[in-house]
């Protein structure tokens, strides 16, 4: 069983770091609602506002390791330029998708809304963190801020959704290949 | 900061702070937001802006898009808390600028709208 470095921050980008950011939107949509809505029962304690507010800070972490781990570790190996006379594609994932009219639009619409639209999330979800723990509890004397930083934190959710779900598809026609070989398990072959 | 203390219905005491540093915080998402919209979108009719963002070779034009609007978003923070630190400003007219950015946003780094232009 082996995977090679590349195959391997692939799956860090898209599992590790994409894949938790969303995982972490239920609870942070569900406990944004519950203390934004209006007669909400009662006060979030100081341990539960800390609590919320490390929460919301470790998905500001995650969108932005996701975001740049996308674009300057993944994107340069996706959009490699094959040297003159090659003709297999297969470690060339941009020019392997635009070199057929079947798949060039998994470039043209799928890559190129993905590495765009990714990047709503982290500065939407900063905003988010941030207003969420400069007010507190006391962001329910704010009916416009709180429909703010709920309608932002779904547009980052959206926006997220819309990233990894053209990041598997695009994993699934064109996948990253190349790198150094790691080995994690040695089997008996038959 | 200009803080009070304001009771609220459910009987706590809470602090009660200027909606402005919120909202600073809300309308600069909102540009940063719009930025990497507008930055897709201007570079994809404009060939010369596109190479003029490829600040970095292996990941191209996006290296720019990407540092322009991340300069564009905390400028905007910035000058937005220095202005509205101590205001309560007109949060209502701050959510509509706000969340049109944010359409903006999304409108311009869909391809297919691009493809209308070019």
């Amino acid at each position: 069983m082996e995977i090679t470095t590349h195959d391997l921050m692939t799956v860090l980008h898209g599992m590790g770091f994409g894949a938790l950011f969303m995982l972490a939107f239920s609870g942070a949509l569900v406990e944004l609602y519950r203390i934004s809505a209006p007669g909400a029962p009662p006060a979030m304690s100081a341990g539960g506002q800390t609590l919320l507010g490390l929460y919301l800070v470790a998905m500001v972490i995650l969108a932005w390791l996701t975001v740049f781990s996308g674009t300057y570790v993944i994107y340069p190996w996706y959009r490699a330029v094959p040297p003159e006379g090659v003709t297999d594609l297969a470690d060339y994932p941009r020019r392997l998708l635009l070199s057929s009219g079947k798949t060039s639009e998994w470039h043209n619409v799928g890559m190129e809304w993905k590495e765009h639209v990714g990047w709503l999330a982290p500065t939407a979800m900063t905003m988010v963190a941030y207003v969420t723990m400069k007010y507190g509890r006391a962001i329910i004397q704010h009916r416009n801020m709180r429909i703010s930083v709920l309608a932002f934190a779904v547009a980052a959710f959206v926006a997220t959704g819309i990233a990894g779900a053209f990041g598997a598809f695009l994993n699934k026609y064109a996948p990253i290949r190349g790198g150094d070989v790691i080995i994690l398990m040695q089997g008996e072959g038959t | 900061m200009n803080t009070s203390q304001k009771p609220v219905e459910f009987g706590k005491i809470v602090e009660t702070i200027p909606n402005g540093p919120g909202a600073a915080a809300i309308l600069a998402a909102g540009i940063g937001c719009a930025a990497i919209g507008v930055l897709a979108f201007a570079s994809e009719l404009s060939p010369g802006l596109r190479g003029l963002l490829n600040f970095y070779n292996p990941v191209g034009p996006l290296s720019g898009k990407t540092t322009v609007t991340i300069i564009v978003w905390l400028v905007a923070w910035y000058g937005l808390s220095r202005i509205w630190q101590r205001e309560t400003v007109n949060m209502r007219a701050v959510n509509v600028a706000a969340l049109v950015l944010l359409g903006i946003g999304f409108l311009l780094t869909f391809p297919p709208f691009w493809y209308l232009f070019v």
